[in-house]
């Protein structure tokens, strides 16, 4: 065959790390052909239509019976909604009314959408699984790949033009060995999801446009170049080279501090019950932040006491010796609850949602604290209580108050509202620590919603406004003599866990992939560096420039 | 046609389990069964998405309806599946 060069496709790398294997590319959401003729046959249409939603029906089987737990439920449901004989009836009164095939279907699923919204709270929601399996059942129809994250039945390396959360969440990193995608920035959900499972990662990369199924590749998520049908001798070096970074974070371990020894907590963030394992074998200091919500979220009625201790119990064991801190039940805005009426709010994020939610239900907080002492009892490692969306000292004493009064006797309040680290002082004056959650107080300095992709740039932690807030609450920290944790995705970026440190926080949680690098990170920079570096990225103009002073600055010291 | 009014047991409303154990219910039935609500349309019974899109929340009343030689005992065991919570 010969030595065959091709062209070098680039783009910006977000997560590091040098994987090969062939592509298998996310499949966009079909699209309506424009002509619409009616069916000549129009029985025969509608037999077509049912082949279509059986196959729907049969994939979403399969895919809930891999998926298990609440997941399941989910994929069971939308297979009940496929199966629907209504759903046929519709698609046969579009096809007598002169429509096409696909835009009868299309049609259908739309009529029960607009139900659905206008039945609004918790089934609005439901209207985003609809237009899922109207894409889906239109895509049968049409011939196309169904969308969404390809199962070739191997591993492979994903190309999109883009990911949607959606599609992000159910990665498998075991399947997933690389992604590259036509759109996206540094800061975008793919390369924060890609970094929190250690999958190497490129964005912004225009040549995956012409990558086609099957085609090996090998992607090098630090630099952010990607190798069509690298040569073997290449892909050695590639896994060798590997290899290395492997052993060079391997040779690092035990608990965080800079290069003078100043200590900094490296914790883990713990989001649900089937990351505990991987969680625990980590080499970490134990958790800096225990999602709950897990444990309410995807489910018709609420948790017992007894099913919360038990959970809680089995997080406790797993991290025995080490410190736990329960974030109590963030629920509400963007994660809504089946058996509450969280009532129709014109703005959730601005909302009864967090703590607040403990004004409506008391109860469901005195439940959820009273499960974690239970939990606490009898096991060996450190319990810690948070609460979420805290705004005032005083209902960070209210919460101190209740924790205490539960047995329960480290009691510490999230920062992620300005007013929290405007008034840290007063705060961390009524509990024990607090825990910045930068992307929540981005989202509140910026007044840009986190899911808004176009406003990324305004939710990059990077930006100045949101290091001053941190600096605020450092400050005070050290002023008071009490810990200030970061647990937003801030703390898993290595050069930005030193202006952290800088800024005055002591202990940094991230997803476990992201320490070893983080470690390496504080081991090479003194507390003094550290200072000087918050200073730069405090003083810079923009984002953008922050990191970039930083890194200039980091890469000489 | 018979009929019956039955107050929805479940908090969550008819949505989610509750939606789905009566819709697997209805279409066990031999004859068909519709489910209204004050306002809107009443549905048939076997559709998850109709039911869904009926909104009916905890404490809010439904009618149940058929026709036929087993209609009675159809409604009575839709109806017990309606007023049940099944939330707990």
């Amino acid at each position: 065959m010969g030595e065959v060069v091709l062209r070098p496709v680039t783009g910006i790398g977000v997560s590091p790390g040098v994987a090969h294997g062939p592509v298998a590319r996310l499949a966009e959401p079909p699209r309506l052909p424009e002509a619409d003729a009616p069916e000549t046959d129009v029985p025969g249409a509608v037999e077509r239509a049912r082949v279509a939603l059986a196959e729907v029906a049969a994939f979403l089987d399969e895919r809930s019976a891999q998926a298990g737990g609440a997941a399941a439920d989910v994929l069971l449901a939308q297979s009940m909604m496929v199966a629907d004989p209504a759903l046929v009836d519709r698609i046969r009164a579009r096809l007598e009314d002169g429509r096409g095939l696909a835009h009868a279907v299309a049609d259908a699923f739309a009529g029960f959408r607009d139900a659905l919204t206008a039945a609004g709270g918790y089934l609005a929601e439901r209207a985003a699984d609809v237009d899922d399996l109207r894409d889906r059942t239109v895509a049968r129809i049409l011939g196309v790949p169904m969308p969404g994250v390809p199962d070739p039945g191997h591993p492979f390396v994903l190309v999109a033009r883009d990911l949607a959360p959606a599609d992000t969440a159910v990665l498998d990193a075991r399947r997933v060995r690389a992604i590259v995608t036509e759109l996206g920035g540094p800061t975008s959900h793919t390369a924060i999801l890609a970094k929190s499972l250690g999958i190497p990662a490129v964005v912004a990369c225009a040549g995956a446009a012409s990558l086609t199924d099957g085609t090996p590749v090998l992607v090098r998520g630090a630099t952010g170049e990607v190798v069509v049908d690298p040569a073997a001798s290449l892909v050695e070096a590639a896994e060798a080279e590997a290899a290395e970074q492997a052993a060079a974070v391997a040779a690092s371990s035990g608990p965080g501090r800079t290069a003078d020894g100043v200590p900094v907590a490296l914790l883990v963030n713990v989001g649900a019950a089937r990351d505990l394992a991987a969680a625990a074998a980590a080499d970490s200091e134990g958790v800096g932040l225990l999602r709950t919500e897990f444990l309410y979220l995807d489910r018709a009625d609420e948790p017992s006491v007894e099913e919360q201790r038990r959970s809680y119990a089995e997080v406790f064991q797993a991290f025995g010796g080490r410190k736990v801190v329960v974030r109590t039940l963030d629920a509400g805005a963007d994660k809504p609850l089946a058996f509450v009426d969280h009532g129709d709010e014109p703005n959730p994020a601005l909302g009864v949602r967090g703590l607040r939610l403990a004004r409506r239900h008391p109860r469901m907080l005195a439940d959820q604290l009273t499960a974690i002492a239970a939990a606490r009892d009898g096991s060996t490692a450190e319990v810690w209580v948070m609460a979420p969306m805290v705004s005032t000292p005083a209902e960070a004493a209210e919460f101190a108050g209740a924790a205490r009064a539960h047995g329960l006797p480290v009691a510490g309040t999230m920062v992620e509202v300005p007013a929290a680290a405007l008034r840290a002082g007063a705060i961390l004056g009524a509990c024990d620590f607090v825990s910045i959650g930068t992307n929540d107080l981005g989202q509140y300095t910026f007044a840009a919603d986190r899911m808004a992709g176009e406003l990324a740039d305004l939710l990059d932690p990077w930006q100045p406004a949101l290091l001053e807030l941190v600096r605020a609450t450092g400050a005070a920290g050290r002023a008071a003599g009490k810990p200030v944790g970061v647990c937003g995705e801030a703390a898993s970026d290595p050069l930005l866990a030193l202006v952290l440190v800088g800024l005055g926080v002591t202990s940094l949680s991230m997803a476990s992939s992201a320490l070893p690098a983080v470690r390496l990170a504080l081991a090479a920079h003194t507390a003094a560096e550290c200072a000087e570096l918050a200073q730069l990225a405090l003083s810079a103009p923009d984002a953008a420039s922050a990191r970039e002073r930083v890194a200039a600055a980091a890469g000489a010291g | 046609m018979p009929e019956r009014r039955v107050v929805v047991g479940s908090t969550v409303g008819l949505h989610a389990r509750p939606a789905a154990l009566f819709v697997k219910a209805a279409a066990a039935q031999p004859v068909p069964v519709s489910i209204g609500k004050d306002g809107a349309d009443p549905v048939d019974a076997r559709s998850i998405l109709s039911v869904l899109g009926l909104g009916a929340r905890g404490g809010d009343e439904v009618v149940l309806s058929a026709d036929g030689p087993q209609a009675e005992q159809a409604l009575d065991e839709l109806a017990a599946i309606v007023a049940a919570n099944h939330d707990g």
